[in-house]
């Protein structure tokens, strides 16, 4: 059984996004960049499939510049078998990755398509969803277990208020949630092999798609600065100043 | 059980020095169609994470290296176009030093203000292409020896260990990487140089070493206030008579300011804290005025090691080298280390080249480097500054500086004395009682800031789950020592707040919040009693700078 993985490389969880000056976008001029961490998991549960001998190649692919190339690498090292990278300078949209997604799975036939349920930077929560939809394959978001048995995958999702499981037929699409596992640490001997692994770069005319914008990004503005707190001297003090200021009792 | 793997040459730590020596062993051995695996440890999340430097950067070792850099694309967008140097009397006024007055070696025609952290980005791009093998995440935790005591390699850190020290779900044991010659360049009092260093004696013979810390903020200003090329340097006001130390403030590209403030380390009053300094600093008007109006974008700190010629160990022992600052090549008189610290690089992997060339399987000491270091233009500039440092010590910051400027202006750095200060900076501070506890301004948000949210600028992050990474040989010396006779200084040394003596109903604990650390070693340089030592947490960790 084949898995498809997709990764996208984003602003590293630890550095603090800061808006350019010019309100046009986040700034990215030499700020570290990583696997999104929902793609880090989905990465591995792909290898932990493979290794309980459920999933014979994990394959990964990742949309982007060549500098994406560092995270399918960073894939590869914590066990993917081999890399497909879409190269394109544009940022797609949900709706277009899913589209090329779409065709590298029609082309890579898997049964299985792992995805990270959202990225961190742009937050969307589409494109497993959009995926299902042009694939017309069941989907189990959100999850937290992954489980193949036989020819249907059971998926536990992490849904308001408590845990649902469903039962998916192959080939099914799944995104990660959190607790689905903790990834591994690359190895420097995986690091090594990892740079001698197969990466196919493909560009979207090869798969016959043409990315189209579907919104403009008009402003980036960074969240209001939290104002200095005061302290009261009364417990009247501070009631006079929730009903009267504050208003909220 | 530890895997290992062998290389020819292993370089502990990505900054100037090890990647020069990388790249010079890789283009000697592509000329002489040799066969050479190098490969490089680092401990930040990437290359460059950890770097911190002013910096203005003389290009005469990156010429040597790689001749064609600016059609390379190595990032060195902002040549100098004027220097400045005050003399701060107060908070409010100061001085311009008018240029025929200034030390030589102070004049930056021909350098670049660049961000050291992005030319090493580049410099490890042009390794890597060369075919070295960079891994960033790595931390080197420990050195491995041969059975006649001989370098054999280091290991990585284990990955994964929980705060008891137990292993982890995720637990992943460190590598060794052994090597027929073994190169640190750490930076600043890295900590298996300062291991070394004392295995081999290495500073037998060497006056003490001093140190510097350096803090360091990034800044947007408003496009109609920058004037990119400018060098702004000087001294005096907020530091006393008896504390030396300088300020800088460089504009950039892209609007961008970089300002900080260097204080020497062998400081004497324990009450003062370099942080508050500097934030206090920036209100004088030789400095706001380039400030206002803009942005604060990014903090850190490092320390500096400023001994120079006087202070340098013995760089060779058996199966490795000590390189940049790791050893303190820097030289103070142009507070510049990035061109000496590529030039140790290179003369070692010219040294290791011809080692291995002729077929020597490593382990020895390298007494070649010695000699191409005598001979280089390196040495040279290292001697002719030698009194620089130890003049302003004696002599202070007046009297100091003229002794340089005859020194530098007139006799070319070849003044027939030598002035020597042989006075560890640990053992500079006196009794808290000495002083009057020092009041400092209440930031304003605007130019100056707090620490902590100073801290949160630098990126830095650690794995939560994981021993503390700076170990007390007596965890009862910093209450029943420290804080007796020096009010516990570790509180207003460390520029990022990692250091609290905390009350509550259990009485006072000294806390160390390991989390914040910036991996600036002034801890590991400062405590009076030596007590503390700082050690590699896990890969990874520790501050993520942008551009600085």
């Amino acid at each position: 059984m084949k898995a498809l993985v997709a990764v996208k490389r984003v602003i590293d969880y630890n550095v603090k996004v800061r808006v350019k000056s010019d309100n046009t976008d986040v700034d990215l001029a030499n700020v570290k960049m990583a696997l999104n961490p929902f793609c880090e998991i989905a990465v591995e549960e792909a290898v932990r499939l493979k290794e309980a001998g459920t999933v014979s190649e994990v394959v990964v692919v990742s949309i982007g510049p060549k500098a994406c190339q560092e995270q399918i690498r960073t894939a590869l090292a914590l066990g993917a078998d081999r890399g497909i990278q879409i190269e394109t300078d544009e940022m797609p949209e949900s709706l277009g990755v899913a589209k090329l997604l779409a065709k590298v799975v029609e082309e890579e036939k898997p049964e299985l398509v792992i995805l990270g349920k959202q990225s961190i930077d742009s937050d969307n929560n589409q494109t497993g969803q959009m995926l299902g939809a042009l694939l017309d394959m069941p989907q189990g978001t959100f999850a937290s277990e992954v489980k193949v048995e036989g020819d249907k995958v059971n998926v536990t999702r992490e849904v308001d208020g408590g845990l649902q499981t469903v039962a998916l037929n192959l080939p099914a699409i799944v995104t990660t949630d959190l607790r689905l596992n903790e990834p591994r640490y690359a190895s420097l001997p995986n690091i090594m092999k990892a740079k001698k692994k197969p990466l196919d770069v493909k560009t979207p005319a090869d798969l016959g798609v043409e990315l189209k914008a579907h919104t403009r990004l008009l402003k980036v503005a960074p969240p209001a600065e939290r104002q200095a707190g005061i302290r009261v001297s009364s417990v009247d003090e501070l009631v006079d100043k929730l009903k009267n200021e504050a208003k909220v009792i | 059980m530890r895997e290992s793997m062998e290389f020819d040459v292993v370089i502990v730590g990505a900054g100037p020095a090890g990647l020069s020596t990388a790249c010079r062993l890789m283009q000697q051995a592509q000329e002489n169609e040799q066969e050479l695996t190098v490969c490089v440890v680092e401990k930040g999340s990437e290359v460059g994470a950890h770097i911190l430097s002013g910096a203005v950067v003389e290009t005469r070792a990156l010429d040597e290296l790689f001749p064609d850099w600016k059609e390379k694309g190595a990032p060195l967008n902002t040549a100098v176009t004027e220097d400045e140097v005050y003399l701060l009397k107060d908070p409010k006024q100061g001085t311009k030093v008018p240029n025929a007055f200034v030390p030589k070696t102070m004049h930056n025609q021909g350098n670049y203000i660049v961000s050291l952290g992005n030319l090493c980005r580049w410099l490890a791009e042009q390794a890597e292409e060369l075919g070295v093998e960079v891994f960033p995440g790595f931390a080197a935790s420990e050195v491995l020896f041969n059975e006649d005591g001989s370098v054999k390699g280091i290991a990585t850190g284990d990955m994964g260990v929980t705060a008891e020290g137990e292993q982890g779900p995720n637990y992943m044991p460190g590598m060794e990487l052994h090597a027929k010659y073994t190169i640190f360049s750490e930076g600043c009092r890295g900590h298996l140089g300062k291991q070394l260093i004392s295995q081999f004696s290495l500073y037998k013979g060497s006056d003490a070493q001093h140190y510097g810390l350096g803090i360091k903020e990034l800044w947007d200003i408003p496009a109609e206030q920058h004037k990119p090329g400018l060098v702004v340097h000087g001294s005096g006001w907020p530091l006393d008579k008896e504390t030396s130390g300088g300020f800088f403030l460089y504009h950039t590209d892209n609007n961008q300011v970089v300002v900080g403030l260097i204080i020497d380390l062998n400081y004497k009053n324990p009450h003062l804290s370099p942080f508050d300094e500097f934030q206090r600093l920036k209100h004088h008007p030789v400095l706001s005025r380039h400030l206002k109006g803009g942005k604060r974008v990014s903090y850190g700190a490092r320390a500096i090691t400023k001994g120079g010629y006087n202070s340098l160990p013995k760089m060779t022992f058996p199966g490795g080298l000590l390189l940049g600052c790791d050893a303190g090549t820097l030289n103070f008189s142009k507070i510049k280390g990035t061109h000496t610290a590529m030039k140790s690089g290179m003369l070692a992997a010219e040294a290791l080249f011809e080692a291995l060339s002729n077929g020597d399987e490593g382990g020895k000491e390298l007494e070649r480097f010695n000699e191409l270091f005598k001979d280089s233009w390196l040495y040279d500039e290292l001697y002719r500054s030698r009194n620089f440092g130890p003049a302003m010590h004696k002599f202070g910051q007046l009297a100091g500086g003229a002794f340089n400027y005859i020194d530098q202006n007139w006799f070319g750095g070849r003044i027939p004395v030598t002035l020597h200060d042989n006075h560890p900076d640990h053992a500079q501070l006196a009794p808290a009682d000495h002083y009057e506890p020092i009041k400092y301004p209440k930031p304003d948000g605007e130019l100056s800031f707090d620490k902590l949210s100073s801290v949160f600028l630098s990126n830095t992050n650690h794995e939560e789950d994981q021993p503390c990474h700076l170990k007390l040989a007596d965890a009862d010396i910093p209450l029943k020592q420290n804080l007796k006779l020096f009010a516990e200084p570790a509180q207003r040394y460390c520029p990022a707040g990692v250091y609290e003596i905390v009350e509550d109903e259990a009485g006072q604990r000294f806390q160390i919040n390991g989390q914040n650390c910036l991996h600036c070693k002034t801890c590991d340089i400062k405590d009076p009693a030596q007590n503390i030592t700082w050690v590699t947490p896990e890969g990874m960790g520790g501050p993520n700078y942008p551009n600085m």
